[in-house]
């Protein structure tokens, strides 16, 4: 019987998830050009671990727009707003004498209890209402927290002590700045960290199943709610790195996630808006890619990166329509 | 061990249940058997809190109170209509969702399992989504087993199977029956095999409890013969 049924479907193929053939090979020829690159010429291998820097960071915050949006199917537009304000409770705690590092971890804990908050109280009650009511709900927090933040800490320039000296590292004729390193460290690591956790976990494991299938989850014993506020809180947290992480470059102020949120969804929608791994390789392409037309093309100024980041992502789409990683939408008509 | 007294279930303005009354013993097969809309999923989402109800349910000698996690918790597996796998997920990770109530190593349980399942070690990191109807609904009865729940609630494991097949998974559940004590409440549409499976079985009509008795009496009940036999 058993090797009855193991015939039968052994010429079945995977249910695709992943990114397909031809985008793994684009983007094995893009890190090879980048190899390349990086060792013909010194600036393209600065500009290039500057790009991932600042990639990093669009990754981390694309990442966590693609977990609630994975878990809760909400694209929450208040994200960038809710990484700014738990940077600016991590300044408050330096200036109450905290060091760094130590500010840093606690304003992770208080960005995950702030995820737990959001998705109790404001998120859940209109979960099943209805798309609108969930995109007005994210659009009043995005202002809530704008108010509130401006209100508590003014609107012009903080500094908080910086994270990384202003140490120049040089191997061979290329110099890498400290700042960029640790920013992608750091950045890195979370991502990673958070993988771990979702890969590896029983509570990874129950998470996803909660997001995949909340009625088969509950039925093994889930508690589904618990779970989508977990995913809440994680992506809060992550929202968090990213925010730290902007400050050492762009300082201190009530708008300063908010190009940065607009790179995200660039990045979330580039890597197919339901795929982690997408998110992330989006977010460093994205990153990366912005580095070195600035550096390169002469036009391509910073007030048109923006546009350029778009209209390049708008070419992708057009090509994949569910973005690099995505999976095809199949219906049954 | 399940009671179930005048118990009632909506969906919305909907009733589906009118005052259904159910018991199971301990270490029984009990089967539900009824038309198509008389209630019988309706019935186990009672059991297990995945519906709207009133009355009063009884497990183990308490009141069972609250949704399905809790349902769960206190050792009731519920494979649902579809059965409720984890198509995304491998093999593995859905008999790891199994267990998601237990705590310790799933090693020992893994090789009680096989014992039952044994072409499962073969497919553990395959997509549970990419196997066949019948396997599934053995990954449902493997999954459901790992909870090592005390009362296993089935929604027609025949359905959609070839003959064969479900021949081959009421044998399976006869045997988890026999030899690890399991009681069971299944919901059927094909009423010989239910017959000859359970102990007792109950019929629904309309969300009311038509019939009940040893399923040696119904098989010679003149109603049952016509209706759900056929002879």
């Amino acid at each position: 019987m058993a090797t009855a049924i193991s015939r039968a479907t052994a010429t079945r193929t995977k249910i695709g998830t992943g990114a397909s053939l031809p985008v793994v090979l684009g983007i094995l020829a893009a890190c090879l050009f980048l190899a390349i690159g990086s060792l013909k010429s010194d600036i393209f291998a600065q500009q290039t671990v500057a790009g991932l820097a600042q990639g990093a960071i669009y990754a981390s915050l694309a990442l966590a727009l693609v977990l609630i949006y994975r878990a809760t199917e909400v694209i929450n537009f208040a994200q960038g707003e809710m990484a700014m304000a738990t940077t600016y409770i991590a300044y408050q705690l330096t200036l109450w004498g905290l060091s760094y590092w130590l500010s840093f971890f606690l304003s992770l804990v208080i960005g995950f209890a702030l995820g737990v908050v959001v998705y109790g109280v404001l998120i859940r009650p209109v979960q099943h209402r209805s798309v609108i009511a969930l995109v007005i709900v994210t659009v009043g927090l995005f202002i809530l927290i704008d108010g509130l933040v401006t209100w508590k800490w003014g609107a012009d320039l903080k500094f908080m002590p910086a994270p990384f000296g202003n140490h120049v590292y040089r191997a061979g004729g290329v110099s890498f700045a400290q700042q960029d390193i640790g920013v992608l460290l750091v950045s890195i690591l979370s991502v990673i960290l958070l993988w771990v956790l979702f890969r590896f976990t029983k509570l990874g494991l129950a998470m996803r199943a909660a997001a995949l299938r909340p009625a088969a989850a509950s039925l093994v014993g889930v508690r589904v709610d618990w779970m989508l506020a977990i995913g809440w809180g994680l992506a809060a947290t992550l929202g968090a790195v990213a925010g730290l992480m902007t400050e050492p470059s762009v300082f201190l102020t009530p708008t300063m996630m908010q190009p940065i949120l607009l790179y995200a969804f660039a990045a979330a929608v580039l890597g197919g808006l339901e795929s982690p791994a997408g998110s992330v390789v989006g977010g460093l392409a994205i990153g990366v890619f912005l580095n070195l037309i600035g550096q390169y093309v002469g036009w391509a100024t910073s007030e048109l990166r923006l546009p350029i980041a778009f209209f390049v992502l708008l070419v992708v789409l057009l090509l994949k329509p569910n973005g690099l990683f995505g999976r095809r939408q199949v219906r049954r008509v | 061990m399940l009671e179930l007294e005048e118990v009632d279930a909506r969906y919305g303005p909907i009733q589906a249940l009118h005052g259904v009354s159910l018991e199971v013993a301990e270490g029984e097969i009990v089967a539900v058997l009824g038309a198509n809309g008389a209630g019988k999923t309706t019935t186990l989402r009672a059991v297990s809190g995945t519906v709207r109800r009133s009355g009063t349910v009884r497990f183990g000698g308490k009141p069972l109170r609250g949704g399905p996690d809790g349902a769960a918790r206190r050792g009731i597996a519920h494979v649902p209509e579809g059965r409720g796998t984890f198509a995304e997920l491998t093999v593995w990770e859905n008999l790891r969702l199994g267990a998601y109530t237990r705590r310790g190593a799933m090693r020992d349980d893994f090789a009680r399992m096989q014992r039952y399942f044994p072409w499962i070690e073969e497919r553990r990191s395959q997509q549970a989504g990419t196997l066949s109807g019948g396997e599934q609904q053995m990954l449902a009865l493997a999954r459901a087993f790992m909870q090592r729940p005390r009362l296993l609630l089935l929604d027609e494991p025949s359905l959609g199977l070839a003959p064969l097949l479900v021949t081959e998974i009421f044998r399976i559940i006869r045997e988890l029956n026999e030899h690890e004590g399991l009681t069971v409440l299944v919901v059927e549409q094909n009423a010989h095999i239910a017959l000859q499976l359970a102990a007792s079985v109950y019929v629904l009509e309309v969300g009311r409890v038509a019939l009940s008795g040893p399923s040696a009496e119904l098989r010679q009940h003149e109603s049952i013969r016509r209706s759900y036999l056929g002879y």
